[in-house]
């Protein structure tokens, strides 16, 4: 049986797509046969961040409509070939999905498969409620700023009340925080929340901190999962939350920035 | 310039009533016991809304005309809203008083929960609405039994959005995030951070109170009286407090 992680956070444009991409191919690197699923139907990115987007030919829809099987759908990553992608429609909306046919999908997957990485869309509409519903793990990717922490909140509550373990009352989603676009030099003025402010409001068990970097954008239009690159702190810092998930005890890093030549030269801004 | 104001809107809401169960056609006996539950709480019962419970008498198969009932409880200062569990009769009667007609429904089935629907509170049968009971004088008057509305345990956290109701007493061992509502009939108990909506007594109970470990709420309110967070000392915020109702005031005191 697969082990299924949804990445979520309700505010859009939090990191969510390029956390999906970054620990499916963490997984996948680490040797575990992973897939994962752009269910941001209507507003595909998935394939783009990782680097697929011209081998598209079925999609997500197409299986759970029967119009393709899964083999049909599913991409091969050309870096890693224990990484599978299944696309979402881009022709389609979110009422294309329904609860049996994600079901079937997800069903079909965990024969094969050891993770399968649900992409979650924003908001909490139908998108975002299937994707999670399956969960056994949730990535909650937040922002230090005081809205995406609301959200985040308000989808922890959807997580503990609304999905398949919640209403068979099994035992609940096991709930990571990952600290996305952390700015330490930012926090330290006081124009970001630490933290320590984060998990005063959502108090998760934190997966890692990644830090704001140009390297993920950079990626992104390369159609590289940030991962790949070794080099920069956002890799390093996914590569982390990947061996953290898998049971590896290390320390967190990113917390406290670096310190700039020019900061230790004049001794940092007032 | 045009004025694009809607005339008016169609919303849905609740409201609460108490409903006078009668056991007597005897509307001397009525007027009588009616007067008498006044004078012991005349603001409480001056010019309030009246739903007429029938479902005893016709059980006793006593007639009783419906227009002298009505009669008579304007007379003593109440307002009759409607009717239940009158007979065909009764019904055509309180129609052409223009008096609405509810058709019974079973009791306790009155769950408020929001997402949590897996929550304790679920099991719990709702409290039943402020009654007032008239009996036949040469008959003591039997008290009704109070409902046992035990206290709701919650241990995981509420989070934003999330709303709790519970029939007795609330108490919750975790957090209460921004954006979550809380509610309970009777005391409510948070002994962690209080960061949403907190409302305790929501049937009127004033003597409800609220606890919490550290004040950052949004809302507290207790029987329809409250405060929002802009209206909170600072010096209570995040603090542990008490707060209960005194004089129609809501006092915040914190717990040593």
């Amino acid at each position: 049986m697969a082990r299924i992680i949804v990445v979520t956070s309700g505010k859009g444009g939090v990191g969510k797509t390029t956390t999906s991409a970054a620990i499916a191919m963490g997984l996948a690197k680490k040797g575990h046969k992973t897939a994962v699923i752009d269910f941001d139907v209507g507003l595909r990115n998935l394939d783009l961040i990782l680097g697929c987007e011209r081998r598209v030919v079925y999609d997500f829809i197409n299986v759970i409509n029967g119009e393709a099987s899964l083999n049909q759908a599913l991409i091969r990553d050309k870096n890693c070939n224990l990484l599978y992608i299944l696309p979402a429609s881009q022709t389609r909306d979110k009422d294309a999905l329904t609860q049996e046919g994600v079901g079937k999908v997800l069903d079909e997957l965990s024969k094969d498969f050891e993770y399968i990485v649900c992409d979650s869309p924003a908001g909490i509409e139908k998108g975002a409620n299937l994707a999670l519903y399956f969960a056994d793990d949730a990535f909650v990717v937040t922002n230090p700023e005081i809205s995406s922490v609301r959200d985040s909140d308000r989808m922890l509550g959807i997580l503990s009340s609304k999905s398949r373990r919640a209403e068979r009352n099994e035992e609940p989603i096991k709930e990571y925080l990952l600290l996305t676009r952390y700015d330490a030099d930012r926090v330290k003025l006081g124009e970001m929340l630490s933290l320590e402010d984060v998990q005063e409001i959502l108090s998760l068990e934190l997966l890692g901190i990644i830090p704001e970097s140009k390297s993920v954008l950079s990626a992104s239009n390369a159609g590289m999962p940030v991962i790949l690159d070794e080099k920069s702190e956002a890799g390093q810092a996914y590569a982390d939350v990947v061996a953290r998930y898998l049971g590896e005890k290390l320390p967190h890093r990113f917390i406290d920035g670096k310190q700039g030549f020019l900061r230790r030269l004049f001794g940092g801004r007032k | 310039m045009l004025n694009t104001t809607p005339a008016l809107e169609f919303k849905s809401s609740t409201f609460f009533a108490p409903i006078l169960i009668l056991y007597t056609n005897d509307l001397a006996a009525i007027e009588q016991t009616l007067h008498e539950k006044i004078n012991l709480a005349p603001e409480f019962f001056k010019d309030s809304p009246l739903i007429i419970d029938l479902r005893e008498l016709n059980k006793q198969n006593q007639d009783l005309d419906f227009t002298q009932i009505i009669q008579l409880l304007r007379r003593v200062s109440f307002f009759p809203v409607g009717i239940r569990g009158g007979n065909e009769s009764q019904n055509k009667q309180a129609r052409a008083l223009f008096i609405p007609i509810d058709t019974v429904r079973e009791q306790g089935s009155s769950i408020i929960i929001g997402e949590s629907q897996k929550q304790e509170a679920a099991q719990q049968p709702a409290a039943q609405p402020e009654t007032v009971t008239i009996k036949e004088p040469s008959i003591r008057p039997v008290p009704i039994p109070p409902v046992a509305a035990t206290a709701t345990l919650v241990t995981q956290p509420i989070r934003s959005g999330q709303r709790i109701y519970a029939a007795g007493d609330l108490i919750i061992l975790s957090q209460v995030s921004a954006g979550a509502e809380i509610m309970a009939e009777g005391n409510i108990h948070v002994y962690n951070t209080l960061r949403g909506r907190a409302l305790a007594g929501v049937h009127g109970n004033t003597a409800a109170r609220i606890f919490c470990f550290d004040l950052q709420a949004e809302l507290i309110s207790i029987a329809g009286d409250y405060k929002t967070s802009e209206d909170l000392n600072k010096q209570t915020y995040n603090h542990p407090v008490q707060i209960y109702l005194q004089n129609h005031a809501l006092i915040i005191k914190e717990i040593a």
